[in-house]
Formats: structure tokens, sequence, C-alpha cells
């Protein structure tokens, strides 16, 4: 590695979002090279000081009770159409994403309370059971061809390792009368399963995390498929892991 | 009750606070740093999370935070267009050249090993301001907003390998005019 290529992928590599073999590699490189190396450090001292400094700006209590005040109200009254469709005409960014075509139908409420409960039993199953894993790898390419022939879909099996959550396996279960497959992962002590299925054609949004039984779910549709990620994590160290399993699965379809 | 309600539903108006609200004070925040003026920040926000309840229904998430930071880059982007005057122009207007400058330029300029003083927020947020676009963006999505290097590509449209220049780049102006700073005491 050159230091030019280091020069930018060090900025890579303190941000963490290096793959271990890079990381190595500019590691590597920082090991032997003292300008590099003086690089690193002072872009680590600043980022440091950046995050002592209060960056942050916080939104004025009159722009935040505008806001409140803009939202409709439960007993507002319906738009006018031409509202609603000046809504849809707004050339942009927005629309590209809005129109993200992603397959959704719509699942009705109680249903998905159900299958959210059971999302939870199945993890407190694979927790008891002492039936975690029926394969047993941190390798993507172990565990994704063992679930072949035993669903209908491919599943997407992603090493997060470098992302601080350990692939440990994947198991066959089975949720609303339903074969569904679950990737295995572990962060410290805490066990994650990241339960897929293929997704039946309603729509639904990326749901919040939720608390079951002292759990933490979060539930949302992708591509064709339902997604559940249930933890004992804190719903924040699982949202994070959502967003590192997202990305890690867009980057995968994008190539 | 089916999902797909109509505009005036009080149970779509509650997802999108909940969804949308607590994302409040980090879009502010980008909209500082994006139009370095608090009232044009304010009404940007305010646009940009009517835009947001208007597309809500096309959100399929999850990252709702990018989402939103790519509707407050479109309301930026029409404010800069009015300001014809502005200093900095649009996001979008990049020199070429201010992308392709090498970074040892600038680099070289300064003692590595030197300690950078600690500086208070209020010189901080100065310097983070003076920043040239698109530099500031990505900085400030980075380092303030902790976006992923694909979720800042996704925000501003733009190939992840020009995110990471740019911040590559960002990061060496910064420290440039922090040095700077620090040579003449104020």
């Amino acid at each position: 590695m050159t230091c030019d290529e280091a020069e930018i992928l060090l900025h890579a590599l303190m941000d963490g979002e290096l793959d271990a073999g890079h990381a190595r590699e500019v590691e590597e490189h920082i090991a032997g090279c003292a300008a590099c190396a003086a690089q690193l450090a002072a872009y680590r001292e600043m980022s440091q000081a950046i995050a002592a400094a209060d960056m942050k700006y916080t939104a004025p209590l009159a722009l935040r009770r505008r806001i409140e005040a803009s939202l409709p109200q439960p007993k507002a009254e319906a738009p006018s159409r031409r509202v609603v469709l000046r809504g849809f005409t707004l050339g942009s960014a927005v629309s590209a994403i809005a129109a993200t075509g992603l397959v959704a139908i719509v699942l009705r409420d109680d249903d998905r309370q159900r299958i959210d409960s059971e999302i939870v039993s199945a993890h407190l199953r694979s927790l008891q059971a002492g039936h975690l894993t029926d394969v047993v790898s941190t390798d993507q390419h172990t565990v994704k061809p063992w679930f072949n022939g035993r669903l209908d879909v491919s599943p997407p099996v992603i090493d997060l390792t470098a992302q601080g959550f350990t692939l440990i396996g994947g198991r066959l279960d089975y949720v609303d009368a339903r074969a569904v497959g679950s990737i295995v992962y572990r962060r410290r002590a805490h066990v994650i399963n990241m339960f897929f299925a293929q997704s039946s054609n309603t729509e639904r949004y990326a749901a919040k995390i939720e608390n079951i039984q002292g759990f933490n779910l979060k539930g949302w549709s992708d591509r064709g498929l339902d997604f559940w990620a249930v933890s004992d994590l804190g719903a924040d160290e699982l949202s994070e892991f959502c967003d590192k399993f997202e990305s890690a699965m867009r980057a995968n379809s994008e190539g | 009750m089916p999902v797909n309600a109509t505009h005036d539903d009080p149970e779509r108006a509650r997802r999108f606070r909940e969804a949308a609200l607590p994302h409040l004070d980090d879009v502010y925040t980008l909209a500082r740093y994006l139009l370095r003026d608090a009232t044009d920040a304010e009404d940007a926000v305010q646009e940009c999370y009517l835009r947001a309840l208007k597309h809500f229904d096309g959100y399929r998430g999850p990252a709702m935070k990018p989402w939103l930071f790519a509707i407050l880059r479109n309301v930026c982007r029409a404010e800069f267009a009015r300001r014809a005057s502005s200093p900095t122009g649009p996001i979008e207007d990049v020199p070429e050249s201010a992308e392709q400058t090498p970074l040892w330029n600038e680099a070289q300029e300064t003692p590595e090993a030197q300690m950078l003083r600690t500086r208070d927020a209020a010189t901080v947020r100065r310097l983070v301001s003076a920043l040239a676009e698109p530099f500031r963006e990505t900085f400030v999505l980075r380092e303030i907003n902790n976006l992923s290097y694909r979720e800042i590509a996704n925000a501003v449209g733009a190939p992840v390998g020009t995110v990471m220049s740019r911040l590559a780049r960002a990061r060496a102006m910064l420290r440039s005019a922090w040095m700077a700073e620090e040579e003449q005491p104020r």
C-alpha cells in the first residue's frame, strides 16, 4: 500500500468503516510508515477534540412547537385532494427515495402483534432448549449454503464481525405455521436472533423497536423478505445492529 | 385497521411523530451547518418536516435520520437558489479542482506531531462552518451526525469513494485551520 492510498484509507480505518482485511493492510502500512502514523494520530486527536466539544445545536422550542402544531391532530380535517396531489409532484430525490420499489402489502395490526409475539417465543425457545444453532460457523460461506433446500428464500447471511457483532451460526425455526430462518449473532454475552422469511404480499412500515416480555424486537420488510431482529440487547444497540445489517445487505445487493 | 390509511389518520400522524421528531435536533444541527444562519435553518427544518410527512407513506425505512437529511438537503438547495448572492452557492456546485487538489498540499504545512489545543465549542463550530462545501456537509454528517459512509453517500447522492475523499480533505482543511487559529491568539 502506498502513502497516497493510506492517506484516504486511514480515515476509513479510524471511522471503523474498513473490513478486517483492509483494516489489517492499512495498519501494516502505518506500522512501517512514521508519516502516515503521525497523520492518523493527528486526525484521531482532532476527532476526539470534536467529540469533546459540543458541536450539536438544539432545535429551538418554538420550532419544535411549530412542527408539532403542523402535524395532523386527532380531529384534523382531511387535506384537500389538491394538497395531497401536490405532495407527489415534488420532483426530487425525495420521490426517488419514496419510490424504492419495494414489494409490500398491509399486515393487519393484530396479525403483526401475534407474529411479533411468536418471534419472541421462538427467540426464547432457542435460548432455553440448547438449540441455538443448527449450523455452527463464524463463516458466512458455511452458514449460507446450509440453508439451501431448507427454505424457499436465499438467506441474507452477513458477516458483521468487523462491526462488533459476531456471526455464530444459523437455525431453522417455525413461526406463524411456516419455516423461517434465523441467523444467530452474538454481542458480548447477548444473543441476537435475526429471523427472516419470504414476505407475504402485504405492505408494512419498518417498525420501530418494540419491547415484548423484556426483549427488544425490530421488524421490517425489504426486497421480498420479512426481517425480525430480537435480542435482550438494549434498544440502541439492537438498532445499531439492524442499521449495520441493512447497510451491509444493501452494499451486497448493489455490489 | 389497515395501515394504508388516509392522510388525516391520527395513527399515521402518531407514527410519524414517533419516527421523525426524535431526530429534530440532528436535522436542525445539519441545517445550521449547511445554511450558516439560525433563522434560515429553522425555516428549512420546518419545511423538511412538512415534506417528510407528505412522503411518509412512501418511506420504507429503517434509517429515518438519513432520509430526513436527504429531504433537508433538497430544501436547502432551494434556499441556496433563493440566495442568489450567496458566497457559497448551491451545495452541488463543486469546482472540479476543489475535489481534485491533492491532500498533501495542505497536510505538509502542518507539523504533524504538534498537539491541538482544546478549543471551546463555539470556536470549533466556527472553524467547521468555515469549511467549503461539499466538504463541510460530508464532515458534519460524519463527525457530528454520526452517519456511516454509505448513509452519507445515500443522503448526498454521491458514491462512497467520493464521500471518503471529501471527508479526508475536510479533515485536512479543518486541521490546517485549527492549527492556524492557534498561531494567532485572539
